[in-house]
């Protein structure tokens, strides 16, 4: 289930690059992206949804949140010819993955503690 | 992972996830990190602290990276700060907006490990390449600022030495470049003791300071024989060997020699090498060319040189016209020469012979589109004799050891004539007796006259009145040098005697010849005058000494000189 949206090498990846640091970075994509999700609920123009969909598809790949960043790539992309009620749509779904993946970090997190 | 320098790389990204990762594995990677979550943080912080380096999130809060990366590279100035841009952007024209806003690489997330030192590594290379660079650019300024000022100087010396002449005389006009040296050009010209003048336009193979170090001992050669009496071809002798022994041997001189007679009416050429001079006759508009008739200076040995000159005869108002190479060899932008015969165009619309350097100047912009600074001419004419003046000669000696009452005879014969001047020496000792100095040049005048009447109308039995017009000047001097080189018997003999009289001295100038004598009580029936092209310079004699007389029927001329002991 969690490989389509999370990519297992990645994690592993920035497992061995951030050592001490990993749990930080964790607990800093979490708290991010938390404010990301409320800057695109709060986004008033199709220009600042685009643009805060641009920053959160970067941490999201960083991340190995591959589901993910391919949402925001889209609304990034696309935020300009879709009608309102498919960007509603959209940042719904990207609300419903990163509730998916957050899981994902969280035991990561616990995971990294315990060792 | 190879060693590398440590960097200070500058970190600008807003994502607070992607900046710590990316920190801590540019940090890993052994650079020192610096951070900024948007593009203002990002300008204020490169002020402070100058990183090596700049990784950049292109779209960021406050001020985005495109406007950031544009203030840094401002600030850089010449050094390069490599900026590399963080960005998961796709489309092509966003890319292109980070390279115009000074952007020198890109780098896409998700980040990638091996890529980011290889391409943090290619961009020190490129940052310490561009430093190099600079560095020596700085330094061949410093080096050409050093050669400009070596210049300055060695002109400053030079010009102390090439001014010691009269090239400010009125019958000298020349167009010179003030650098003209440093491309081999020389222009030099000088009074000889009897008021006579010598011109030489010299062209050194080479340029810069090679061409200027040859230019020194040239002018100290030109202006010390001169001045000491000596005629051109011991001068040019004298120059050839001294070139010849301190050139290496790709370097030489070529040059034209003039001697100019105010007194005599006639120009002496030896053009070795250098493009055809002109003498222009004003009267009939002709212009004889003066062509090279010999190698450049300091090519042959002492033995092989050829001092041979020609004279021609020239009336006042006459031009002898003289060019460097630069002239004909001004190519336009098809390679092709302005050469000769546009020259000759030149010369043929000339309507106003003192604007002739203007027009020659005109048709080679004209030709070419663009001046150029190495193009040297000088134009001579004839002085008035009274006009001429030498250069009062400087002595340094006390006068405590002059020689007051002596006399001494010379007899100089057949191979002595052929090649040895002896005027020069003759003069200098004659200057020794101070009371003499005053008159030096009046003395080197009748010496020169009474030594070349002996020699060329005695020695040689030259008739003089082959001189009255230029056809038979021309065979004058060519039956002089050939019968000089045939020469076999034959004497002239000086004899100078100084005496103490009253307060000052009296000198006895006496000079006989082997020859066949003339006409004396013909020629002394003459009016005193002094336009002339023939007539043994017999009146000038007559004008400058006292009781000049002639007798053994012409052979034997007697001339006295005096002199009050000043207070």
């Amino acid at each position: 289930m969690t490989d389509t949206h999370v990519d297992r090498e990645v994690l592993d990846t920035l497992r061995e690059v951030m050592e001490d640091g990993y749990t930080e970075l964790l607990e800093t994509f979490l708290a991010d992206s938390q404010s990301r999700l409320h800057e695109l609920q709060d986004s008033t123009s199709v220009k600042a949804l685009s643009d805060v969909a641009h920053s959160f598809k970067g941490s999201a790949s960083n991340m190995g949140a591959v589901r993910l960043a391919e949402l925001c790539q889209d609304l990034e992309s696309n935020a300009k010819d879709k009608s309102p009620e498919a960007l509603a749509q959209l940042v719904a779904d990207i609300h419903s993955e990163f509730a998916e993946v957050r899981p994902v970090y969280e035991s990561e997190k616990h995971h990294a503690h315990i060792h | 992972m190879q060693a590398q320098e440590p960097l200070t790389i500058l970190i600008a990204e807003d994502s607070a996830a992607d900046r710590l990762l990316l920190s801590t594995i540019v940090r890993r990677q052994g650079h020192q990190v610096l951070t900024a979550a948007n593009g203002a943080e990002a300008v204020e912080t490169f002020k402070e602290q100058q990183p090596d380096l700049v990784l950049m999130d292109a779209l960021m809060p406050v001020m985005d990276g495109f406007e950031a990366a544009r203030r840094i590279k401002a600030l850089a100035g010449e050094a390069l700060v490599p900026i590399i841009f963080l960005t998961s952007l796709t489309e092509s024209e966003a890319l292109a907006r980070c390279l115009e806003a000074g952007g020198d690489d890109f780098l896409a997330k998700p980040y990638n490990q091996v890529i980011l030192a290889a391409k943090i590594k290619a961009m020190d290379r490129l940052r310490r390449l561009q430093a190099t660079v600079l560095q020596q650019r700085d330094l061949i300024a410093r080096h050409h600022d050093y050669l400009l000022n070596e210049q300055r100087v060695a002109k400053a010396v030079f010009d102390k030495v090439a001014h010691s002449g009269c090239l400010s005389a009125p019958n000298i006009r020349y167009l010179q470049s003030p650098y003209a040296l440093f491309n081999g050009d020389l222009l030099l010209a000088a009074y000889t003791p009897a008021g006579d003048m010598h011109v030489m336009l010299g062209d050194f193979t080479g340029h810069g300071l090679p061409a200027a170090v040859g230019a020194m001992p040239l002018a100290e050669v030109f202006y010390g024989m001169t001045a000491k009496g000596y005629g051109l071809a011991e001068t040019l002798r004298e120059m050839n060997a001294k070139l010849k022994r301190i050139l290496p041997v790709d370097m030489f001189c070529c040059a034209t020699l003039l001697s100019l007679s105010f007194q005599s009416r006639s120009v002496e050429v030896w053009n070795g090498g250098m493009p055809d001079g002109y003498l222009h006759r004003m009267a009939s508009g002709e212009r004889v060319p003066l062509p090279a008739r010999h190698l450049p200076l300091g090519i042959l040995s002492a033995q092989a040189f050829d001092d041979r000159t020609d004279v021609y005869p020239m009336a006042v108002d006459d031009r002898v016209f003289l060019l460097s190479d630069g002239v004909i060899d001004t190519c336009d932008a098809n390679d092709q020469l302005f050469g000769v015969e546009r020259l000759q165009q030149v010369f043929a619309a000339n309507r106003e012979p003192d604007r002739l350097f203007e027009d020659i100047e005109q048709a080679l912009r004209d030709f070419r589109g663009q001046a150029r600074d190495d193009v040297s001419m000088v134009e001579v004419s004839l002085l008035e004799s009274a006009q001429a003046h030498g250069a009062a000669p400087v002595y340094s000696d006390s006068g405590q050891s002059c020689p007051l009452d002596w006399s001494a005879s010379f007899e100089f014969r057949g191979a002595t004539l052929r090649r040895f001047n002896p005027l020069p020496f003759l003069l200098q000792l004659l200057l020794e007796v101070h009371g003499l100095r005053a008159q030096s040049g009046a003395l080197y005048s009748v010496l020169a006259e009474l030594y070349s009447n002996g020699l060329e109308h005695g020695v040689l039995g030259l008739d003089s009145s082959l001189k009255r017009d230029a056809a038979g000047f021309a065979r004058y001097y060519e039956m002089r040098a050939a019968r000089l080189e045939a020469l076999q018997d034959g004497y002239v003999r000086v004899h100078l005697q100084v005496q103490p009289q009253g307060e000052g001295g009296r000198l006895v100038i006496r000079v006989e010849d082997s020859g066949k004598g003339f006409d004396v009580a013909r020629l002394m029936e003459r009016p005193v005058d002094n336009v002339r092209l023939s007539g043994r310079g017999i009146s000038l004699v007559r004008q400058l000494g006292r009781n000049a007389s002639w007798s053994d029927q012409g052979r034997s001329a007697s001339v006295e000189f005096f002199w009050e002991i000043e207070a």
